[in-house]
């Protein structure tokens, strides 16, 4: 049925790639189209801040999929071009090199951009870079290469400003962040974390300073200082901004499809126009375990959303309903989250006595709502296992490091019926 | 250079030959089905989990911890599975066959 036609991607990142081979998979018999305005071969981003930032290697280390195999599955793959114009009405897409590409189904995978906050004197600023794409790290490892005293500021203390903050300590570097809220990582942990985590800064000589609204920057032969606006100055060689992402929705609004903190999507991944899916950190989905409309930015989301839309486009039952899951790297803290911890009411540390080592739980009531696991793998499976159930837990077990970590062992004798 | 087998689930056979890298990035560049490799490889998917073909499992030694410790609640985990971003190639690996996880 599909054999005459087209399916045409926009964005060739963890939504747009993984969804293009699953359609294949899903039996897909027409041609499929992937387009991105990024040159690359289509990489794994979240290393970028990480073990890629910190290696020498060229991003051809770090691909989603080796390029043959875009070939085997048949899969076109058209990189360095923009997609400038959807007109729905027509199945057309605009190229911003001014050829048109008709399309049958059309899935919006654009994901997010840095956002660039308002700051007097950023764009005269020297050495200063996002973090979000292979050519920002390309520019960032030049920078830090040509610095002599590789002074660092970085502004945002959410993952990928620490972990680029953790990376460039580990390359030498002077690191600083600069966290705008009295705590970093605010919007996504609770305070035990996030003094967690100022610490093991501390600890490894990254200064993380708090409540620090930069407001200027002023940038003289090339050395740049950072000013905020409790008049604290930083000077720093390299600025990286990492204060959270713009979503890519400029084409589906321009489109007239459906808005909502997102380019809203029902649960086959199913934009408001029935032959536009979409995917990824651009969407704004229905999680039905926490029962309400989010908008993620990982992997996860990205993969399992793929999967749904190509099942649906190839005619299969399929709702998305999967529990969020994300990881952090910085030095040697590896942190593991399931879940969603808004609306928790109380947490639970389980310390396993052992350094590094630990896991926090997230309750609303007796219902457990997510877990961060760190150094803690089993902690993050068995959180997983118990948030997809709604088991109840015994939470004076689940705190007393000598009752071996295993579901059976942490179930609340007493179940509601 | 190793020779590494993979079996898919379809019962597909697959030899490839590579002589760096880890066990796991070499079946996502040589598009072995059923090895996602989501989280490129630093253990936190679980989407790269083979089992080793008994007979060979000390070319490649045990799971570490972590490795046990994200399989310990899979289903279709035994004691001859690993996940193979964890595993290196090196010469040791030559000629073992290893069988893809659903
Ligand atoms: C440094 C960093 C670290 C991260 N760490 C983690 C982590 O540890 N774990 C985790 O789960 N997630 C992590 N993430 C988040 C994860 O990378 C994203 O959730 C994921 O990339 C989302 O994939 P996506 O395909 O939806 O969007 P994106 O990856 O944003 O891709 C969208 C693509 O669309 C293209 N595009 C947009 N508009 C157009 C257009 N008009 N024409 C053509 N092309 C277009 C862009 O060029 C881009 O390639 C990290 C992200 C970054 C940046
Ligand atoms: S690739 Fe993610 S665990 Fe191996």
């Amino acid at each position: 049925m599909s054999e005459n036609q087209t399916c045409v991607v926009v964005g060739a990142s963890h939504a747009g790639v993984n969804f293009a081979f699953a359609l294949r998979k899903a039996g897909w018999q027409g041609s499929i189209k992937l387009f991105d305005a990024d040159p690359s071969l289509p990489y794994h981003r979240p290393p970028l801040s990480k073990a890629y930032l910190t290696s020498s290697d060229a991003i051809d280390k770090n691909l989603l999929k080796a390029a043959e195999t875009y070939q085997k599955d048949d899969i076109e793959l058209n990189l360095g071009v923009k997609v400038g114009r959807i007109e729905r009405t027509a199945q057309v897409l605009h190229l911003e090199n001014g050829e048109q590409v008709a399309f049958d189904k059309l899935v919006i995978a654009t994901g997010a951009r840095p956002f660039i906050p308002p700051i007097e004197g950023l764009d005269s600023a020297s050495n200063l870079y996002p973090l979000r794409t292979a050519q920002d790290v390309e520019n960032i490892r030049q920078a830090f290469a040509h610095s002599a005293q590789k002074r660092v500021v970085i502004i945002g203390g959410g993952y990928i400003g620490l972990e680029t903050a953790a990376s460039l300590k580990k390359l030498g570097g002077e690191v600083t962040v600069l966290e705008r809220e009295q705590r970093i990582l605010a919007r996504v942990t609770a305070p035990y974390m996030s003094d967690y985590f100022q610490r093991l800064h501390a600890d490894n000589g990254v200064a993380v300073a708090t409540s620090k609204n930069v407001v200027r920057i002023e940038t003289r032969d090339g050395e740049n200082s950072v000013q905020c606006d409790d008049g604290t100055v930083y000077p720093a060689d390299i600025i990286i901004v990492g204060v959270g992402i713009r979503v890519n929705t400029e084409l589906a609004v321009q489109a007239g499809i459906e808005i909502d903190n997102g380019i809203k999507v029902n649960a086959q991944a199913q934009t408001s126009d029935e032959n536009i899916y979409a995917i990824g950190d651009c969407t704004y989905h229905y999680n039905p375990h926490y029962q309400r409309f989010i908008r993620l930015e990982s992997v996860q989301n990205a993969v399992d959303q793929a999967k749904v839309a190509a099942a649906s486009i190839c005619g299969q039952e399929v709702e998305y309903d999967t529990l969020p899951w994300f990881w952090s790297d910085q030095y040697d803290v590896k942190l593991q989250m399931v879940g969603l911890s808004q609306g928790y009411t109380d947490i639970l540390v389980r310390d396993e006595n052992e350094p590094k080592k630990f896991s926090v739980w997230y309750f609303k009531g007796d219902e457990l709502l997510a877990v961060d696991a760190v150094n803690n793998a089993k902690a993050y499976v068995v959180a997983t296992k118990f948030i997809k159930s709604g088991e109840q837990i015994d939470k004076a077990k689940l705190v007393d490091a000598s009752v071996e970590f295993k579901p059976a062992n942490l179930l609340s004798r007493v179940q509601v019926c | 250079m190793a020779k590494i087998i993979f079996i898919t689930s379809d019962s597909e056979k697959i030899e490839l030959e590579a002589t760096s890298g880890s066990v796991m990035e070499l079946a996502v560049q040589n598009g072995v089905q059923g090895i996602d490799g989501d989280c490129g490889g630093v253990c936190s998917c679980a989407t790269c989990h083979v089992h080793v073909a008994p007979e060979h499992f000390a070319k490649t030694g045990p799971a570490s911890e972590i490795e046990q410790d994200m399989l310990e609640l899979d289903d279709d985990a035994n004691e001859y599975s690993r996940l193979c971003c964890q595993i290196e190639v090196s010469e040791q690996l030559d000629g073992v066959v290893l069988h893809v996880a659903k």
